[in-house]
């Protein structure tokens, strides 16, 4: 009898359980803090489905349709999941805002601190500088590489090192304490904060990758409200995360053919980078698109000039163009240790690629054209391609490689002194430079051969030829640098001289496991992950970042601060919230 | 004795005809030859051998499900699979095989031979919507 009693009272609580309400999610977030006059949309998704009488949404107690001048579209179900209300493009003047949603049971409350900019523009250009990953550890592995210690000083500083004023940045998503570089991206772009994976975007419920709430990115600020030229250059495919954020809205960071249409969509007059594969046709060898359309020829008739090899865009360089399409690779290019050094990689296929002070000079020349000023967003994107497979030396050549393009911008600085110019990262990695590897020292493991606090002395790279970067980075006496998080792999101890590290590969089991084909390079020794077996490569770190500044607003700069605040210094400078 | 020379000359023919079979192996380095980031050329002679039968050694990328019909096979192991991960992507010169029947995942870290039928040009994968190049059709694999 009690059991029969029993069961479906359990039953009836499992039930109750199961159609536990959830409050509405309210897009904009809660703890959004954004710009005045910039566009958003508006969503309120509730967990069942609803009469539109039930639900009741108001922002400071007024009516949405009284505070847009527009009533929202109502979703009866969306997806099966419930109600929704949808308002696009809509912008708010600068203010406090509470936005209050309720569903007959439930509430839920977003408030917004929305901000304006002053009417004059401080700012004629503003120049924003990432290298993709930089952290602490990048830093100071390219200034002992670069500049060299002498009892305890440094030979010199990297250009980075001199910017007046330094914070530090929070990179924290919506869905995470962690980041990867869209969302992080996407902060500095929009000034809003995202989700893991997204650009642009608020991350709603739905399966659609573009139908996600969006935030208006600061090109099509740019475009809206001034006559500025935009300039986007990366060593990385131009769709991959950071460029793509300048102009994209999608859910879907890997969504990279569509995001050329983007890009067409905004016509910078400068996008230079890789991954040209999503603007060839199909039928093309080496095109990754899926459909018949070439972008190629789609911004040659918009005006372009294209370059495809160093050579070219020297050539094309000679007389600067209106607007310049550089496409080098049909993926990411390849980094500055290959490239100069080592020629592994895809240099031989590759053989004319720039250097990413080749295409700062040449982005520089054209933006400059234009009297109204302009914005340009450079990303060195391999710091972090290289960072992730635990290659920290190609990782640090490439940062050496971002501070000569720092020192080319506050070149550009020093005579045009109405330029604002960020410098900083997207998210960090866990990179620490611990001593020196030293093959002399005696011992039976490699483990025995690092030099750590008076044993580690100074590392014996030479920089013979003057130009920054260390004429070997196979020396006898070298850095020893960790990642603090990785999949299966073997520490070798020594730069990877055959190519851009794989420290693990997948197995049956859906596992990464330590690639073999490092297991008999003399010394190697095995390290078990520390990450879930799933993951392949070293992940990001939500440590802080370092963000160097100089020029007009540069001054906000300082202690710490959310990264969405790199955003708003910027539309600040540009007078973006008028 | 003329019969004898027919003999000894139609055994030197099937002996060539097997070197012949040994020799039309295709390696990774040889499927472009060149081009550039408007777009890469099929090597002569991947387009000498389109609808023969070739081998080819590489790695097999992680498939989709440990039994497949349908893998990509690559130069080097790939760390990531892009068929699960967002952000990651396919190097450019995979080739995608096509199993007479289904055979086992084979672990990424292993070198396999693979043989097929060479088809080259762009075409898309009707279940999948998957793009590729180069294609091995009624393949079957060995490890090596």
């Amino acid at each position: 009898m009690k059991a029969t009693v029993m069961m479906p009272l359990c039953l009836g609580m499992a039930l109750l359980t199961a159609q536990a309400q959830a409050a509405p999610t309210i897009y904009p977030v809660d703890t959004a803090r954004f710009l005045g006059t910039a566009k958003f949309d508006f969503k309120v998704e509730f967990d069942r489905e609803l009469k539109e009488s039930d639900m009741d949404v108001r922002i400071n107690g007024k009516s949405v349709e009284d505070v847009f001048g527009a009533k929202p579209e109502f979703i009866r179900n969306e997806e099966g999941k419930g109600s929704a209300i949808l308002l696009r493009n809509v912008s708010l003047k600068p203010g406090k805002y509470a936005v209050t949603a309720r569903d007959g049971k439930e509430e839920s409350v977003a408030k917004w601190d929305v901000y304006g900019t002053p009417e004059k523009a401080k700012a004629k250009n503003v120049i924003l500088l990432i290298a993709d990953g930089l952290s602490m550890g990048h830093r100071t592995g390219a200034r002992l590489l670069s500049k060299g210690v002498t009892n305890g000083m440094y030979n010199g500083y990297l250009s980075m090192d001199t910017l007046p004023y330094t914070g530090m940045l929070g990179t924290c998503s919506v869905d995470s304490i962690a980041a990867d570089s869209a969302n992080t991206a996407s902060a500095y772009m929009t000034g809003h904060k995202s989700s893991v994976n997204a650009i642009g975007v608020y991350a709603d419920r739905t399966k659609d990758p573009f139908d996600d709430p969006r935030q208006e990115t600061i090109a099509e600020l740019l475009r809206r409200k001034t006559k500025k030229s935009i300039g986007i250059v990366s060593d990385a495919e131009i769709e991959d995360a950071t460029p793509a954020a300048v102009v994209s809205h999608t859910r879907k960071r890997s969504e990279k053919a569509a995001i050329v249409g983007m890009f067409a969509d905004i016509r910078p007059e400068v996008l230079i980078g890789g991954g040209s594969a999503y603007f060839l046709p199909r039928t093309v060898p080496g095109s990754k698109r899926k459909d018949e359309k070439d972008y190629v020829e789609d911004f040659r008739k918009a005006g372009y000039t294209l370059a495809t090899t160093r050579t070219e865009l020297l050539n094309v360089m000679e007389k600067t163009p209106d607007r310049l399409l550089g496409l080098f690779h049909t993926g990411n290019l390849d980094g500055s240790l290959d490239r100069k050094q080592l020629k592994k990689g895809t240099v031989s296929k590759f053989p004319d690629q720039p250097d990413l002070t080749d295409s700062m000079n040449a982005a520089l020349k054209v933006l400059s054209k234009n009297p109204e000023g302009f914005f340009l967003m450079l990303e060195a994107g391999l710091v972090d391609k290289y960072s992730h497979p635990l290659d920290w030396e190609r990782a640090i050549y490439d940062t050496i490689m971002f501070d000569k393009v720092v020192a080319q911008a506050q070149a550009f600085c020093d005579a045009n002194p109405d330029t604002l110019l960020i410098v900083t990262g997207d998210h960090t990695h866990a990179l620490s430079i611990i001593g020196t590897v030293d093959d002399n020292l005696p011992g039976e493991l490699m483990r025995d051969k690092v030099g750590i606090y008076a044993a580690a002395g100074y590392p014996n790279y030479k920089d013979a030829d003057g130009d920054g970067y260390p004429d070997s980075v196979n020396v006898s006496k070298r850095l020893a640098a960790f990642i603090g998080n990785y999949p299966d792999h073997y520490e070798t101890y020594r730069p990877k001289l055959e190519g851009p590290f794989v420290p693990a590969v997948k197995d049956e089991n859906g596992h990464y496991i330590a690639n073999a084909a490092y297991k008999d390079v003399p010394g190697a020794q095995f390290v078990p992950g520390n990450l879930p077996r799933t993951e392949s490569t070293g992940v990001h770190a939500i440590d802080d970042l370092v963000v160097g500044a100089r020029g007009p607003n540069a001054d906000q700069i300082h202690g710490f601060m959310n990264s969405t605040e790199v955003f708003r210094i910027m539309a600040e400078a540009m007078a973006l919230g008028h | 004795m003329k019969t004898w020379l027919a003999v000894l000359f139609c055994l030197l023919l099937g002996v060539q005809a097997a070197w012949a079979a040994a020799e039309n192996r295709l390696s990774f380095d040889e499927l472009y030859s060149g081009g550039g980031a408007l777009g890469l050329r099929f090597s002569d002679k991947v387009l000498s051998s389109e609808g023969t039968r070739i081998s080819i050694r590489g790695f097999m990328a992680p498939p989709l499900k440990a039994d497949a019909d349908f893998f990509v096979l690559t130069r080097e192991p790939v760390a990531l699979c892009p068929f699960c991960q967002s952000d990651s992507d396919w190097p450019d010169n995979i080739l995608v095989v096509y199993l007479s029947e289904k055979q086992r995942f084979v672990q990424n870290n292993t070198v396999i031979e693979v043989e097929g039928d060479l088809e080259v040009g762009s075409w898309t994968d009707e279940h999948t919507g998957f793009v590729s190049q180069l294609r091995l059709r009624n393949a079957t694999f060995h490890t090596l």
